[in-house]
């Protein structure tokens, strides 16, 4: 594939922020809308409602765009040169589902530097679930040399509700894909940009606190209250008939959960019926969203049926 | 006749679905062939990440035209009968033939049925089968999954070949047309090519960088990665379900070795090959001296320039894996096994039987005493209460946490590591075993107590909730673990089931209703193994007269607890049968009752089918039988008949040890003179007797049947010689006792009357 803006010279192995650049000129070239990342905490881009929300409903959505997301538990001080509390992703969602959606990835693959003969590539079964979204789909890893680079997965069910139709989504593990195509051990030597800004300059302080925070010193009684403030935020918005402020309680109530589970707060026998709460969130945000448009989506596609 | 080739082309199916796939695929073809009257050859099926293939032989052009008949009502019937029948024949009645059934003109209806093109046949089955296809799980996709009736296939289906000879037949499935054209290697041929049929489909893709036979690349993976091994100095270690897997994951491979860092060799072995195998799927190797190398492969699915960057690659993610393992091996020993197990309060092991820690401490309880009761000889108490009480520590660790499979082997490696006694470490790295047929049974003292207290314990909590193993269904593994307790019980000086269930039955019980007059009463309950009956009886007994939760929960105890013995027999049966054993050995052992030494039982069992090998076994049987038909013949069996006519039964206490002699004195008969072969019966049975009887005290069953053997000859010779129906009424009672005395002798060794022969 010839690059759209082939006046820029990019070369995707020399920095993050041009690989992520080679990715968004190539999706848009296939039709994406390329998006801005959410503004607010979540754990996986899967969450973001242009993902969430848009894999439901007969209307066909192409996007793409990066994800910062929070793992809290995975913070490890800045002293481990793979695992962060904050990482990005890229995201891009097709539906519904193109017939050479393998192809167009394994052909953004080689815009950012990888080329198939002479890296392994492979596609291994790996089936996606989320209990707390009610949502699972069926899919790959996808290895490059034994790495896991890609999440590669048709969405089958989203809120407790079949797809119709069926959005491939493809999440690609940016981080580590830079430090295989830069050749590079440890996540903070990554060269940010080709001005000799590393990873490490912008993101190294930023784990350190992140994680003293993380697990040490969040207020753990502000975070239940904020727990169960967004949980009731939830029910309101549901009452009101507004699913996408709902959603964004819903998104609020599961960090808050990953960061009590950090601070190490919640017990096993609690664990689950904490997840079943953000689970009922989420799918009452979809409930309702699916409600909300299941006559206009009926009306513009007869063939859909909610 | 030609040849079929049908190819289903699909986005990478995963690796263990493959196999399946193939079975399910030929499964498909055949039935749909024989449902269409369609003849053919040999049928094969392969399978690659990318595609099922089948290839049928000798296929026809057309089926045979078919002629059914179907006969109806007599001519003359109501026209009502006719047109039914005629209805369900889908004929019209001027088509009806007029024959003569025994003398009478009969309609009948005659459909033939005109033979098909295979062609078309095929056109309809592709679909068909691809429709019927069972994957274990599948999806939708693309535009049509707007509908959620729209095909699902394991990942999206992405061509059909289809080819009958040289023609294509033709057929469409979701839009997916059937064509000559199919793919290469995904990245070596990334292109189209055509396929003429059966007879170049193999190796057209084999020139386009694919091997579409499994059984192949299996091959290539197993012989190439030995040879990648073996030309590094090292040793595969081989592991055919890797084979299988990487075969599954690539349609070209290409084993490459590669080496990690020496100083991760510090962690477990089982851990590194574990963490190479299941996250990346590596195969290890061994150095020459057996011990594990700092190497691992991989296989890829290119042939590429320069393999090093793939091996390189690789090694990378690896080292990240094993760094993890080295930190989880080096955090989890910051803490004593024994402080690990204090977290096992927060892991529930059911809801209705506590959590890990009640377990652990129950399991302490019984092992001990099967330590101190000198059970499992050698057992030194207070190491087995030791090994008891950690056993299930390492759940609890980052490891285990990361490696399930590995528990018991990492609690056995910490505990060496903060120098517990060996004994204990064992009994914590092996006390999971056997956990199935062909696995290694311990038979290292402490670990036999630990291993079997715990699953006893499983065995009769189980029980105990009600939760019984029923047909297929056994969630819990309690068949596993009572085939487990009789393989353990090899090491055991005895195992006095009902013993060891009341004890667990306390431990289960707990301390909380220690003061409990019902479970003291339970208790003396579980301890009395005429178990089955009264513990039935009893709780009818507490349902009936009690009301409320409690008595049902009472009641259910002792419910569950009647079924063990019947299941433990079960089982006992089928553990035994699997080794070997005839199984109306088996019965003849049982049938005695009253044995519930399972170690007494079983060296019982395989005496007798020692004996029975033998010629003074099976001519002692055959004597058995015929002593016991004369006495069935003459009614001289029970009680009945002799308590008819007032007579005291010399017999009906003759298991009775203070009875015997008076038994035996009686078994003389009266004041005639006795023939010289009944004579030498009777001092045959003054000798074996004792001796049988004194045998069995010992447990020694060896000479109990060796005491028996003896008895051979003279009840030969007595058949031979002596007339039992005797016209003198005493002695014939006097010899009918004395054969009663026989069977009663042998009886006490095994129900010889179960034994078939």
């Amino acid at each position: 594939m010839s690059s759209p803006n082939s006046s820029v010279v990019r070369d995707p192995a020399k920095s993050f922020q041009d690989m992520i650049l080679c990715l968004h000129d190539f999706w848009s070239a296939k039709g994406c809308l390329v998006l801005q990342p959410y503004d607010m905490r979540m754990g996986a881009g899967t969450f973001h409602p242009a993902t969430t929300l848009r894999a439901l409903g007969p209307e066909p959505w192409n996007a793409a765009f990066v994800q910062p997301c929070r793992r809290p538990t995975d913070g490890r001080y800045g002293e481990n040169p793979n695992r962060l509390q904050h990482y990005y992703q890229y995201q891009v969602i097709l539906k519904p589902s193109p017939p050479q959606i393998q192809e167009w990835y394994l052909d953004s693959l080689k815009v950012i530097g990888i080329d198939p003969l002479k890296h392994d590539i492979r596609f291994v079964e790996d089936d996606w679930e989320s209990p707390t979204l009610g949502a699972w789909g069926l899919g790959w890893e996808v290895w490059c040399d034994g790495m896991e680079v890609t999440q590669f997965t048709y969405f089958q069910q989203m809120g407790g509700f079949d797809c119709k139709p069926v959005a491939g989504e493809l999440t690609y593990g940016l981080e580590r894909l830079a430090m295989y195509i830069q050749g590079v051990d440890n996540v903070y030597d990554l060269a940010f940009n080709t001005q000799g800004v590393s990873y490490g300059d912008v993101f190294l302080e930023n784990e350190r606190q992140m994680s003293t925070w993380n697990f040490e010193v969040a207020d753990t009684d502000a975070l239940f209250d904020l727990f169960r403030k967004a949980s009731a935020e939830c029910r309101l918005c549901l009452e009101k008939g507004l699913p996408i402020p709902a959603y964004e309680q819903a998104i609020e109530a599961s960090h808050v959960f990953n960061l009590l589970q950090a601070r190490g707060v919640i017990s096993v026998q609690e664990r689950a019926s904490y997840m079943a709460q953000v689970r009922d969130l989420a799918r009452g945000s979809c409930e309702a969203y699916m409600a909300k448009y299941s006559v206009q989506w009926a009306a513009a596609y007869p063939e859909w049926v909610a | 006749m030609t040849d079929f080739l049908l190819e289903l082309r699909s986005e990478e199916i995963p690796a263990r679905m493959q196999a399946g796939a193939r079975t399910d695929l030929e499964r498909l073809f055949r039935e749909q062939m024989k449902a269409a009257g369609v003849e053919h050859g040999d049928v094969s099926v392969w399978s690659t990440p990318r595609r099922l293939a089948l290839i049928a032989k000798a296929m026809p052009e057309r089926t045979e035209a078919v002629s059914e008949e179907a006969k109806g009502p007599p001519e003359g019937a109501p026209d009502q009968a006719v047109d039914g029948f005629c209805n369900k024949n889908g004929v019209t009645r001027d088509q009806l033939e007029v024959r003569d059934v025994k003398g009478r003109p009969t309609y009948f209806a005659v459909k033939n049925i005109p033979g098909r093109d295979v062609k078309d046949v095929l056109a309809e089955a592709i679909p068909a089968i691809i429709r019927a296809f069972p994957w274990p799980k599948s999806m939708r996709w693309g535009d049509a999954s707007i509908s959620t009736e729209s095909l699902r296939w394991v990942r999206p289906l992405s061509g059909i070949v289809a080819i009958l000879g040289e023609d294509l037949v033709e057929c469409e499935v979701h839009g997916v047309a059937s064509g000559f054209a199919t793919l290469g290697h995904r990245f070596h041929h990334p292109g189209e090519i055509t396929i003429g049929g059966s007879d170049d489909y193999i190796e057209k893709l084999r020139a386009c960088h694919v091997i579409v036979d499994h059984e192949e690349r299996q091959g290539m993976v197993r012989q190439q990665a030995e040879t990648a091994a073996s030309a590094a100095g090292l040793n595969l270690v081989a592991d055919e379900g890797l084979v299988i897997e990487n075969a599954g994951l690539t349609e070209w491979p290409v084993p490459l070795l590669g080496r990690f860092d020496e100083s991760y060799l510090d962690v477990p072995p089982e851990v590194i090959q574990l963490t190479a195998r299941t996250n990346q799927k590596y195969f290890v190797c061994n150095d020459a001296a057996g011990k594990l190398a700092n190497a691992f492969i991989c296989t890829a699915n290119i042939t590429a320039d320069d393999p090093a960057v793939i091996v390189d690659g690789n090694r990378k993610v690896l080292a990240a894996r094993l760094s993890d393992a080295r930190f989880f091996w080096e955090v989890d020993q910051k803490t004593k096994l024994a402080e690990h197990a204090k977290k096992l309060e927060r892991i529930t092991f059911h809801e209705k039987l506590g959590t890990v820690a009640d377990k652990v401490q129950r399991i302490a309880k019984l092992a001990r005493w099967l330590a101190e009761e000198g059970v499992v000889p050698g057992a030194d108490p207070d190491m087995t209460e030791m090994a008891a009480l950690l056993c299930k520590a390492d759940l609890v660790t980052e490891m285990v946490g990361e490696f399930p499979e590995l528990q018991g082997l990492m609690g056995g490696y910490y505990a060496r590591a903060e120098g517990l006694p060996d004994a204990v470490a064992d009994a914590i790295r092996d006390h999971y075993k056997p956990v199935g047929q062909g696995d290694d049974v311990p038979t290292a003292p402490v670990t036999v107590a630990v291993s079997l207290a715990d699953k006893l314990d499983t065995l009769v909590g189980f029980f105990l909730i009600g939760e019984f193993p029923t047909g297929s269904k056994d969630p819990f593994a309690l068949r596993r673990a009572t085939l487990a307790i009789i393989a353990l019980s090899a090491s055991c000086h005895n195992l006095r089931l009902q013993k060891a269930i009341s004890i667990s039955v306390g431990t289960h019980l707990g301390e909380e209703i220690v003061a409990d007059e019902f479970r003291q009463h339970f208790i003396i309950y579980a301890c009395d193994f005429e178990w089955t009956e009264k513990l039935i009886a009893e709780a009818r007994n507490i349902a009936e007269n009690l009301s409320g939760q409690l008595a049902a929960t009472r009641a259910n105890w002792f419910y569950g607890l009647a079924k063990i013995p019947e299941f433990f027999a079960d089982r006992l049966k089928v553990q035994q049968k699997e080794a070997g054993v005839r199984h109306d050995l088996i019965d003849a052992v049982f049938a005695l009752g009253g044995e519930d030494d399972l170690v007494r039982l079983l060296a019982r069992v395989k005496a007798l089918q020692s004996f029975m090998e033998t010629g003074d076994g099976t001519n002692l049987l055959a004597g058995y039988k015929r002593a016991a038909n004369i006495l069935k013949k003459e009614g001289f069996e029970g009680t009945d008949r002799i308590a008819r006519t007032g007579e005291e039964d010399p017999l009906s206490l003759v298991d009775d040890p203070d009875v015997g002699s008076i038994v035996a004195e009686r078994g003389k008969g009266g004041d005639y003179e006795r023939e010289p072969a009944e004579q030498a019966l009777v001092d045959a049975l003054d000798k074996a007797e004792p001796a049988a009887n004194a045998a069995i005290e010992d447990e020694n069953f060896g000479s109990a049947m060796a005491a028996l053997a003896s008895l051979r000859v003279p009840i030969d010779t007595f058949f031979d010689d002596v007339t039992v129906n005797d016209e003198n009424r005493m002695k014939r009672t006097a010899r009918l006792a004395l054969l009663a005395r026989f069977v009663a002798a042998v009886h006490k060794v095994a129900d010889f009357s179960r034994i078939e022969g």
